[in-house]
């Protein structure tokens, strides 16, 4: 072959690393060689240190505080309390939710490690020393850390703060301790359907208090430039953006003077979404002092104050006919949001997206109502690597499926099988009011349970069980079926937003006169490698190679605005920004084409990387050479230059899906567990980087093992943190941590310009189900419904001993 | 409490730093030498971010006092390689997608080239316990072992050529 052959079509498209393609990370190089840059990592001239101190009580009042000796230790700067940050009303401040949460104590803690003071010095020692000098005098307070007794008529008052008898931010409130009520379904029919089935399983079902926990902690480092009048604010910020808003709003700065980064973020998870009173005290010391202050937690910080997730009781009734066939469902969840309301969900939706909870099931009619408590908790309630409330929702049906499937005598595959939306009718409109947008639950089931021989299995495990009763074993087989459905990708404009903010997000692309480019978005990596694969996105929509293209988030100077990271929004939303506007910058090079080739604009077409004259393929001019035109020739009727910005409002939401199956071993006298086998198959529509969608897949699963076998944010009735460090708080190490098998069926959203729907937080919501279903199903032979998560030995152990496996 | 000089020899340089005997070595290499590559994760040994070499040996650095490291040989992520030429395990890593967020990335592969240095020919259950002691939150662990392994295939394949 000799140098002057043309490359094949299939060549040009293989050198573009387009869509499809497992391309390498372009993230790597910095990161394998210590060169990220975190926040923690930003030094500034004169830069200051800031640290708390925080009440070890759940919930006192504040008799009085004495900063003498802390002020008086060398190095000290200052030491804010809540009546310095008064004048600026910046004691307290909103939270995402509606509710307002106080930056320092104003009068009372209402939780174990709530920020009191914030002290300022030269250096992170000093700062740790002065800590301990502030004197504060506490009166401790009775304590609830339970919503259920929150709501007992004689508990007492948490929120002093707001007016007795006084609507919430979602509604009325029926009790002192009472956030909200939020309800979707019919109700009447519902409870009519339900009333009168043949058969009913009732079952109440908590997921458990967690915290995302990802390995860099939260903080900031803020610079006000007294000079130029400008507030430079570096940050793990999901939502840059958001939080420039939110900074403009709360300081009174105007939002032009005012730049938010987000630097090199090590892992968010939902953590990184809200903003917290470090990054509120930085700003205010920066400005009180003149010089940039930086705010780092440490561990015990970040797990116990920042962004807990879950913390929902959930009673279920599910009702179906002799043969399996559901008939309704009714959810009720009692929904722990500690002392201050700071979920972080689209304004109109307190509950997140929980009515997702009928789940991949064709159920004719539902209902769900969550009820919103205060306690002596930490404030949060975030998406924790999930779609906001999915992973609850998700879990909830599908243990109650597990439920009704023992009262039923029924193999619970068999129970889904029978039950599932089917293809021909999507889209399909939920008993709660989605509409979901595609999918084929059946070919994804009948791959998974090919794949892992379930008929085998199912053989395995009765023949184990006998040997167990013969004693001749002490080990049990468990099998952890899941088909989950998920939401992600909020949201259209017309029902989603934040603090007002609609929830598009956006993508500015130049593409430069030598036929490289850069493309700027408005959300922000945090691990997911959005500068690998928007680049590739863009490869295939304009023909220019991904290499050749530099991805930018994160820096609101910069970037277009946009709602930022979590749920799984980047790629339903920025994503298909990045589509949009690269058809804006196909569109105005077609004109240039036919220009440079002297011909109508209809007479060129598009092809990988090129416009060609249609009919005459050998007639073309490469994107590059576009480019370069768009640059240096005067073309009439077309501006100079070559660039597109496209804000996306997504005209609904996606909802990949998937089928995962868990195969446990289980020793009955130690609680120990085994998985022998995970399988996992995802349908996340169009797939733009089989590598990066594989990772993700095994992250989240290792999140969702750390979620169901071992992890809770646990307190004693004194309000006290019992997890507070790595040392109670479980993550898995790689020796905990098993061998996945990933596999995947492709159902394109048809309304995403690509038709991809997301996959970071799929392997969570789905996986949390899988392995706790395994859990349960080792046991459903002696009778166990529902025992609730974490299952670690000792949970587990007692449930074999509660059973009488050990007498 | 005083200032005292402590003098180290961080990735084949000596260095000589004032800080008091508490400070930690996490705080002195990412301060005081710039080092910024090992990162905190927990102050409690048990997340691995902060892993250096220290005196042939794995070390958390930020439960180790600058006072301890006097007088030691350090070697840091920055010291196993350079943009002209990527160590064995970062290259492998690359490869295999062994990294996400990137934060635990340094500790991890600080600790997967002392690990090849203990045990060149790993198993696969050899090498998960082997770094049982640096966390990571992002990729479920499954590349990282794919990677270190195929980075010891690669270095005793070049071994055994050399030889």
């Amino acid at each position: 072959m000799n140098d002057l052959t043309p490359p094949t079509r299939e060549e040009r498209s293989a050198k573009l690393k387009g869509l499809g393609t497992s391309r390498k990370r372009v993230e790597d190089a910095r990161f394998t060689q210590g060169k990220g840059n975190y926040v923690d990592d930003i030094k500034l001239p004169g830069m200051l240190h800031g640290d708390f101190v925080r009440s070890p009580y759940g919930h006192a009042r504040i008799k009085s505080v004495n900063i003498d000796a802390a002020m008086a230790l060398p190095g000290v700067i200052a030491v804010l309390q809540a009546k310095d940050l008064e004048p600026l009303s910046l004691h307290w401040m909103p939270t995402l939710a509606g509710d307002k949460q106080m930056v320092l104590a104003d009068g009372k803690v209402l939780f174990q490690g709530q920020e009191v003071a914030f002290v300022v010095a030269e250096d992170r020692y000093i700062a740790a020393d002065a800590v301990e000098l502030v004197e504060v005098e506490y009166e401790e307070l009775p304590v609830v850390v339970d919503p259920f007794k929150a709501l007992a008529p004689d508990a007492p008052v948490l929120r002093e703060d707001l007016e007795a008898g006084a609507d919430g931010a979602h509604g009325p409130r029926r009790h002192h301790n009472h956030i909200f009520l939020w309800e979707e379904g019919d109700k009447a029919a519902t409870e009519q359907v339900i009333d009168s089935a043949e058969v009913v399983a009732e079952e109440m079902i908590c997921y458990q208090r967690v915290h995302p926990c990802p390995l860099e902690t939260c903080g900031s480092v803020a610079s006000m430039d007294k000079v130029n009048g400008k507030l430079t604010l570096y940050g793990t910020f999901q939502a840059p953006h958001v939080v420039r808003t939110v900074a403009s709003l709360l300081s009174g700065i105007e939002e032009h003077n005012i730049r938010v980064v987000s630097p090199d973020i090590g892992g968010g998870f939902g953590n990184k979404v809200g903003v917290y009173p470090g990054y509120v005290c930085s700003i205010v010391a920066s400005i009180v002092t003149g010089r940039p202050v930086k705010f780092i937690e440490d561990r015990m910080d970040n797990l116990m104050t920042t962004a807990f997730a879950r913390d929902y009781w959930m009673k279920g009734r599910i009702s179906a006919t002799k043969d399996g066939k559901i008939t309704a469902l009714h959810a009720h969840v009692t929904a722990d949001h500690g002392a201050f309301d700071a979920c972080a969900d689209p304004t109109k939706f307190p509950a997140g997206f929980f009515h997702i909870c009928t789940g991949s099931y064709d159920i004719p009619v539902a209902y769900c109502g969550v009820d919103g408590v205060y306690t002596n908790k930490a404030p949060g309630g975030v998406a924790y690597r999930c779609s906001f409330r999915v992973t609850e929702a998700a879990y909830f049906i599908e243990r109650m499926i597990e439920v009704l499937a023992m009262e039923l005598n029924m193999d619970a595959a068999e129970l889904r099988r029978i039950n599932f939306i089917k293809k021909d009718q999507f889209p399909y409109h939920s008993a709660l009011g989605w509409e979901y947008d595609s999918g084929d639950y059946h070919t994804a089931w009948d791959k998974a349970l090919e794949a892992v021989d379930y008929a085998g299995l199912r053989k395995e495990q009765a023949a184990r069980v006998e040997a167990f009763k013969r004693g001749e074993t002490r080990k049990l087989l468990g099998i952890g079926l899941c088909h989950f459905t998920e939401i992600v990708g909020a949201g259209p404009v017309k029902n989603c937003d934040i603090l007002g903010m609609g929830m598009f997000d956006s993508c500015e692309i130049r593409i430069h006169p030598t036929g490289s480019a850069i493309a700027r978005l408005g959300t922000i990596s945090q691990g997911q490698g959005h500068a690998t694969t928007f680049a590739q996105i863009l490869a295939t929509e304009i023909g220019i190679p991904a290499d050749s293209i530099t991805i930018e988030e994160g820096d609101t100077d910069t970037a277009p605005y946009g709602l930022g990271t979590y749920g799984s929004r980047s790629t339903p939303v920025a994503g298909a920004a990045t589509a949009m506007a690269g058809r804006k910058i196909r569109a105005k090079a077609q004109m240039i084409a036919a220009y440079l080739l002297e011909v109508h604009d209809d007479d060129v077409e598009f092809d990988v990387d090129r416009f060609v004259v249609k009919g005459a393929p050998e007639r073309f001019k490469t994107m590059a050479e576009i480019a370069y035109a768009s640059y240096n020739q005067a073309i009439p009727g077309v501006e100079p230059g070559l660039e597109a910005v496209s804000y996306y409002d997504p005209p609904n939401m996606t909802y990949p899906f998937g089928a995962y199956v868990c195969v446990m071993e289980i020793d009955v006298d130690t609680g120990t567990h085994e998985v022998r086998q995970f399988y996992a198959l995802d349908d996340c529509g169009t797939r733009i980087n089989p590598m990066v969608i594989e990772g993700q897949v095994h992250g989240g699963l290792t999140e969702a093992l750390a979620i169901a076998m071992g992890q809770e944010i646990a307190y004693d009735e004194m309000g006290n943190v019992k997890t507070g460090t790595l040392m109670d708080f479980f993550l898995p190490t790689a020796v905990e941590t098993p061998h996945y098998t990933t596999d995947f069926t492709e159902t394109p959203s048809p309304h995403h310009p690509i038709g991809a729907k997301g996959v970071g937080e799929s392997p969570n919501v789905g996986g949390v189900p899988a392995f706790s279903n395994a859990v349960h199903d080792a046991f459903r032979a002696f009778g166990l419904r529902q025992s609730n998560m974490p299952h670690d030995h000792w949970r587990i152990w007692k449930i074999a001993n509660d059973l009488g496996l050990h007498d | 409490m005083g200032k005292q000089i402590y003098k180290m020899t961080v990735n084949g340089q000596v260095k000589e730093v004032m800080a008091e005997p508490r400070e930690l070595l996490i705080y002195v290499l990412r301060e005081k030498l710039d080092l910024t590559g090992p990162h905190v994760g927990c102050e409690t040994s048990h997340c691995g971010a902060c892993t250096v070499e220290m005196n042939g040996m794995s070390v958390k650095s930020c439960t180790v006092f600058a006072a301890q490291a006097d007088g030691a040989e350090i070697t840091t992520i920055e010291g196993l390689g350079d943009p002209d030429g990527l160590h064995v395990l970062q290259e492998a890593f690359k490869e295999h997608h062994g990294l996400q967020c990137g934060y635990c990335t340094p500790g991890m592969i600080t600790r997967a080239h002392r690990l090849l240095q203990e045990n060149p020919n790993p198993t696969e259950v050899e090498v998960r316990m082997g770094i049982a002691g640096n966390l990571c939150r992002c990729t479920g662990y499954q590349n990282i072992v794919k990677s270190i392994l195929a980075a010891a295939a690669q270095i005793n394949a070049a071994k055994e050529a050399a030889e």
